[in-house]
């Protein structure tokens, strides 16, 4: 393993030596496998191929900003109310609809083949999830910042699919970050290609591949060297990592504590893996080590300020509240109508109160992580503080989250374990709600 | 627009709400728990301090009769930019949670403040209004026979011609504050043999010669609080005593009886989150004294198992918390909230009970011994997973909505 190439050079030579091994087995005839694998690898190493180049991407500022250019936040109001404004209720409404007319079809197929199909990026891309986060004056979408828009796009598009809801949304994590921490050279370097046609794929990395790992915690080392930074560690479930071409990196630096950085996949001394999960599968989720990669002066996001960091962290447990709604009220809708029509011992299943409850249950517990989450995203635009709502949130929309997924397979007892239902899907993306960091932000 | 938090002109009603819950029912929690039945006479000053804010449009923290579907309180000040309005069923709700924080027994025992004021208020005429309106009202609903089958009670109401009066015979059980009301809002049917559509509710004074105490229950928690069961023996009342119309209809008299549970819900649900309240409180406290605190960032699993334990019950509180504003909301811009109302009390009931459970484990013997309030308040919760509907009434009536099941489909 050379860390001499770089990460576009090396994601093609793995793309080749699996199509070469895979080619010379019998393992796929044997299987029965040949034609479908030969369909997948044909797209994956067009992919692969694809990614060399826009690994290349150069990002160059056109033109320089002054100083950074901030959304502004948005009016407030001091009455408790649950009715979105007005294009929030529009921007969820159409955000939802696509979801629910191209990502759902699309599931099935992206969990299989843990990639999500690039035309459905593309028309993601459209919608401007990437754009949201941006200042206007960037060429941003929306005049104001906020967080609960995010919040009800994310909820909205993960409703047709978690995973590909996350492949779509990765690159909007790294935008909105770029927009609330980025200097001025920052935001004028990477912002243009952000909210151009061609939305470059990015990731936000945080989490790190061991067991009772703590985001304020880091392994993944940076240090001060020759005016820039050097980068050591490994960043797990990153998604999108393969294809990315950005990122941004969290890294306990040297004196200062854990801080994101600006990382570009050209820099040597990056690898990537594909690393598959258990769920959210379309994310195409990989593995990124850092072996004396060195990044320039201008890498360093947010100054280095653990504030920064913290917020970054508390922002993606809200992303990931975010679609753990969006897959909830999949499930609920799934088992509604199927514990009406399925029948057993001579009437509708859902005439048992043991299963009539666990959907009375299934609803109740799923609004109240909608109201934690919005709570803590409408205090997030107010300026209020709200490191407690988003713990009580995330906490909500692990657990809860989690036991929906698994009462939506129970609910369809047998039907539920096989793949020609989709709850067994939602069943294993529900489960990242407690594990993910970073990868989404709000 | 998406807010969630307390509106500020709320801020003065809650802080008297809380300062009320400190001073005059923390002080006297343990006193009440121990002297079972005995009258709380500190309250009566409250009370008739609690009436004139009522007048003056301040606290109306624990006044059950002044939510509903109707007009609401605070005028045109309830109303926002989009029409979006918070209005006195918010307001009674976060009076009615801090009070609780303060002692629900006690609570439930203030005069003037009973429940019986919300059946009243929603279906009594003006003439009924002006009677017994501001008087101290009880609900008598449950019999031994029929307890969330409401709709299968057995007292029986006979109209007597002679007299005009109607005569109510039968045994009614779990009264709350029923020797201590002035009147007793009491369900009787009309005739057994037509269910739910015969059944009205006659307001009995307390007084009536009829109306019979059999006895005060002891119970496991909420001591303060009087529990009365009491017989009605040819218990004559005045026709006009019938809240309603006389008229069996065979569809919309025992719904309109039903729903004055959508704005009562709400507010046992805020008992429940305001006595769990208090138990996170203390054993934030007590846990911060053992060393253990609760870092919201870090993941829960990476710090001590209390510190963990609390987030997680911190967690289900605030959604339960959330759940009920909501419905409140709702009651306040007359949306439709019966789902909403028994999401609200489905959760708040198990939540508190969970957690006012938990809070005394994680405190161990401080925590079990009656040197602290956590037993006293794991003990008061309990009653609000039961009262105003179970836990399994609220959870029949939210998956017959969702799933669109009548009764008899769905049991």
């Amino acid at each position: 393993m050379s860390s001499q190439q770089n990460l576009a050079e090396r994601g093609m030579a793995a793309g080749l030596r699996a199509l070469n091994w895979l080619a010379a087995s019998d393992l796929l005839d044997r299987l029965g496998l040949r034609e479908p694998t030969e369909r997948l690898l044909h797209g994956a190493s067009k992919t692969t191929v694809a990614t060399a180049t826009r690994a290349g991407r150069t990002f160059a500022a056109a033109q320089r900003l002054s100083r950074p250019a901030r959304q502004p936040k948005g009016p407030r109001t001091d009455l408790f109310d649950l009715e979105p404004a007005d294009e929030q209720q529009m921007l969820r409404d159409s955000v939802r609809e696509f979801a629910l007319a191209k990502l759902r079809p699309a599931a099935e197929e992206a969990d299989a083949a843990t990639a999500t199909p690039p035309e459905l990026l593309g028309q993601a891309n459209e919608l401007g999830l990437s754009m949201v986060g941006v200042p206007e004056e960037l060429g941003g979408a929306v005049e104001q910042r906020s967080a609960v828009t995010s919040v009800l796009m994310s909820e909205a598009l993960a409703q047709g699919d978690m995973g590909i809801a996350v492949a779509c949304l990765a690159p909007a994590a790294v935008s909105t970050a770029i927009s609330l921490w980025g200097d001025a050279t920052q935001q004028s370097t990477y912002l243009p290609e952000f909210v151009s046609e061609n939305v470059p794929a990015a990731a936000l990395a945080i989490l790190e591949p061991r067991a009772m790992f703590d985001p304020f915690r880091l392994e993944t080392r940076a240090r001060r060297a020759n005016g820039g930074y050097v980068l050591d560690g490994t960043k797990a479930l990153v998604p999108r990592a393969q294809d990315a071409e950005l990122f941004i990196i969290a890294a306990e630096l040297e004196g200062t504590g854990p801080a994101l950085f600006i990382v570009e996949p050209a820099t040597q001394g990056i690898a990537v893996e594909p690393e598959p999960a258990m769920g959210v599968r379309a994310a195409a989720t990989g593995t990124l080590t850092f072996d004396n990669a060195k990044l320039g002066p201008d890498a360093l996001l947010g100054g280095g300020d653990p504030k920064v960091y913290t917020e970054c962290v508390q922002l993606g447990r809200l992303g990931w509240c975010a679609v753990a709604l969006g897959t909830g009220r999949a499930v609920l809708d799934y088992v509604i109508p199927y514990v009406n029509e399925r029948k057993a011992f001579g009437e509708p299943i859902a005439h048992r109160q043991a299963v009539a409850f666990t959907v009375a249950n299934i609803a109740i517990e799923l609004d109240g992580m909608r109201l934690a989450t919005y709570r803590a995203a409408s205090r997030v635009d107010q300026d209020l503080s709200f490191a407690r709502e988003v713990a009580l949130a995330r906490r909500l929309c692990a657990e809860r989250g989690m036991a929906i997924g698994s009462d939506g397979v129970q609910l369809l007892g047998g039907h539920g374990y096989v793949t020609e239902h989709p709850v067994e899907r939602w069943y294993r993306d529900l489960r990242a709600g407690g594990v993910m960091e970073g990868a989404l932000l709000i | 627009m998406i807010n969630l938090e307390t509106p500020r002109k709320f801020e003065q009603l809650v802080s008297q709400a809380h300062l009320v819950a400190t001073e005059i029912f923390r002080a006297n929690s343990r006193k009440y728990d121990r002297a079972e039945h005995s009258y709380p006479k500190e309250l009566d000053m409250l009370a008739a301090a609690i009436d004139g804010m009522n007048e003056g449009g301040g606290i109306s923290g624990a006044g059950a009769g002044t939510v509903g579907s109707g007009p609401s309180g605070n005028g045109a000040s309830g109303k926002g930019r989009s029409g979006n309005r918070n209005g006195s069923n918010m307001a009674s709700l976060l009076g009615l949670i801090e009070l609780c924080w303060g002692d629900v027994g006690l609570l439930l025992t203030m005069p003037r403040q009973g429940l019986g004021q919300a059946a009243i208020a929603a279906v009594a005429d003006e003439e009924q209004l002006a009677r017994f309106g501001g008087k101290w009202a009880a609900m008598a609903i449950t019999e031994p026979e029929a307890g969330s089958d409401s709709a299968a009670i057995r007292t029986t109401a006979k109209y007597d011609e002679d007299t005009d009066e109607y005569v109510l015979n039968g045994e009614k059980i779990f009264v709350t504050s029923g020797d201590r009301a002035d009147l007793i809002v009491v369900w009787a049917t009309l005739d057994p043999s037509q269910g739910r559509a015969a059944i009205k509710s006659f307001v009995v004074e307390r007084d009536n010669p009829g109306l019979k105490l059999d006895r005060l229950e002891h119970k496991l928690g909420i001591r303060a609080s009087d529990t009365a069961n009491f017989v009605l023996d040819n218990c004559r009342v005045p026709k006009e005593n019938l809240l309603g119309s006389p008229e069996i209809a065979p569809k919309g008299g025992f719904a309109g009886v039903m729903q004055t549970f959508d704005n009562t819900r709400p507010l046992v649900a805020g008992m429940a989150i305001g006595v769990s309240r208090a138990c996170l409180d203390r054993t934030r406290e007590l846990l911060a004294e053992a060393g253990i605190e609760i870092d919201y960032d870090r993941p829960p699993h990476s710090q001590p198992a209390a510190a963990a334990d609390f987030i997680s019950m911190e967690s289900d509180w605030e959604a339960a918390r959330l759940l009920t504003l909501r419905a409140a909301w709702m009651a306040d811009n007359r949306k439709p909230n019966s789902l909403q109302a028994s999401m609200a009390k489905a959760k708040a009931g198990r939540v508190a009970t969970d957690v006012a459970l938990r809070c005394v484990a994680l405190a161990g013997s401080v925590g079990y011994g009656e040197g602290e309030l956590l037993e006293k308040w794991a003990r008061d919760v309990k009653i609000l997973d039961i009262f105003e509907g179970t836990q399994q009434i609220q959870l029949l009536i939210v998956s017959r909505l969702l799933l669109g099941k009548t009764s008899g489909e769905l049991k």
